[in-house]
């Protein structure tokens, strides 16, 4: 015999349904009056943040060509010199002007999401070597029996994003578009595919 | 917090065999929205072992009152009382602090106050079905609510959702972030639930099913029903073995 482990087994994920407005966005689906504005909704930034201002649109699109018009999805960034607003950042203090956190629910008719937020610097890997700009997102909805993880690169980076450890972990080099915003302006770009030719590559992380 | 360092370490692999697949045909609308590809795995980076923070302060004081949240002054929600409470862990065993919760949920006649929603049951007018709370210093959280009903949903001809409250939970690090559902001790319908059976195994649904508490069921008011959530575990960082960046 040996002594036993004792680690927890994690709680399994259930699909967030069709009305996960009501408990993460409820003003957004008419409920108002109990909390006075939903959790992670408008610009990221505020005045004084640092950093480049910029727009991400998108749609999650399911195996049909149909946009989800019932997903959440959520984003999660450094700010523009690359810190996490987190207290596992332990390289420095980030922008306290930046939480880097934001959630928007696809619009009920369009399935549009779009988050104003600021263009995040570059992380380094678990190696030291830099990662390229990305934000993280993670994307929930009915059907979707677990949150779904991936990142969004910038167009706008090649030379970065030709030296990012992630990108060049991805086998199927075909894949690796389905990782990268197309900036046109300050408008980037972000269609997520759950499936098909061009489906998303999602991380198990 | 327990740790007085900032904790650091990658978070245990997640034990994909007890959640369930992307593909569940048994739940009809997976079908289309399950991802095909294999899934590439990813070490955890600075992106994912970090994470947002809720302060306690971005709470109300009815927040995690839902019998009275959304009533008017006065008046209370209809159904059955119940407080459900419990920690958020992680898989260490460890209380998770300052985890934020949220919650939403049908009404006692199993309807959701949503746009969407055409269940010919009676909305509540004094229910408006979601709350919210930050977890103490320990990772413990309570909310009083009322029973949620099950209800009908267009999937087979005639399933039924048992009664369940979903849950959303952040961690410490985005790689935690979890929704899920609890369902309450002897609901017989749990067991012919397609949600409920796309998770594999039998041992891990019953983590989602919280048993009766009368320990904590407060006399001649409200029962209590214990639901503890776990989170992903971390690894130690006892010493630094490989050099960070900056």
């Amino acid at each position: 015999m040996v002594q036993p482990l004792n680690y927890l087994k994690e709680s399994p994920s259930q699909t967030a349904g069709p009305y996960v407005h009501i408990g993460c966005t409820p003003n957004f689906t008419g409920i108002h009056g109990v909390y006075e504005t939903d959790l992670g909704s408008g610009p990221l930034h505020n005045d004084k943040t640092r950093g480049e201002r910029i727009t991400i649109r998108g749609r999650v699109i399911d195996g049909s060509g149909t946009p989800l018009r019932d997903a959440l999805i959520e984003i999660w960034q450094a700010d523009s010199d690359g810190f996490y607003n987190s207290p596992s950042e332990t390289r420095g203090t980030a922008d306290p002007h930046f939480a880097g956190w934001g959630r928007c629910p696809a619009d009920m008719t369009t399935g549009e999401f779009v988050f104003e937020t600021i263009k995040p610097g570059r992380v380094p890997f678990n190696d030291g070597s830099l990662m390229a700009p990305h934000v993280t997102l993670w994307i929930v909805a009915r059907g979707i029996n677990i949150g779904l993880h991936t990142r969004m690169y910038f167009s706008d980076e090649e030379a970065a994003n030709a030296q990012d450890p992630i990108l060049n972990r991805i086998e199927h080099r075909v894949r690796v578009p389905t990782l990268i915003g197309k900036r046109e302006g300050d408008t980037v770009t972000f269609d997520i595919h759950l499936q098909g030719e061009n489906e998303t590559v999602f991380f198990d992380i | 917090m327990k740790n007085t360092l900032p904790e650091t370490g990658g978070f245990f692999a997640r034990d994909r065999a007890m959640h369930p697949p992307a593909l569940t045909p048994g739940y009809k609308t997976s079908v289309l929205r399950s991802p095909q590809r294999a899934l590439i795995s990813l070490e955890g980076t600075k992106s994912e072992i970090t994470g947002p923070v809720f302060g306690h302060n971005m709470i109300n004081e009815f927040d995690n009152d839902l019998i009275v949240n959304y009533a008017k002054p006065g008046e209370m929600a209809i159904g059955q009382r119940i407080l459900v409470h419990g920690r958020v862990l992680d898989e260490r065993g460890l209380g998770v602090a300052g985890a934020l919760v949220e919650f939403w949920q049908a009404n006692a006649g199993g309807r959701y106050r949503h746009k969407k929603e055409t269940y010919l049951a009676p909305l509540d007018p004094n229910f408006g079905g979601f709350g919210r709370c930050v977890t103490d210093e320990n990772g413990y959280y309570w909310f009083k609510t009322i029973k949620p009903g099950p209800y009908p949903w267009p999937n087979g001809v005639n399933d039924w959702r048992p009664a369940h409250i979903h849950f959303s939970v952040f961690g410490h690090g985005f790689a935690q972030r979890l929704i899920t559902q609890m369902y309450f001790e002897g609901d017989p319908l749990i067991w012919i639930c397609p949600i409920v059976k796309t998770i594999p195994d039998e041992e891990a649904i019953k983590r989602l099913v919280a048993p009766l508490d009368m320990n904590n069921t407060i006399p001649m008011d409200m029962r209590a029903y214990k639901f503890d959530i776990v989170l992903r575990g971390r690894r130690s960082t006892f010493f630094e073995n490989r050099k960070e960046g900056n």
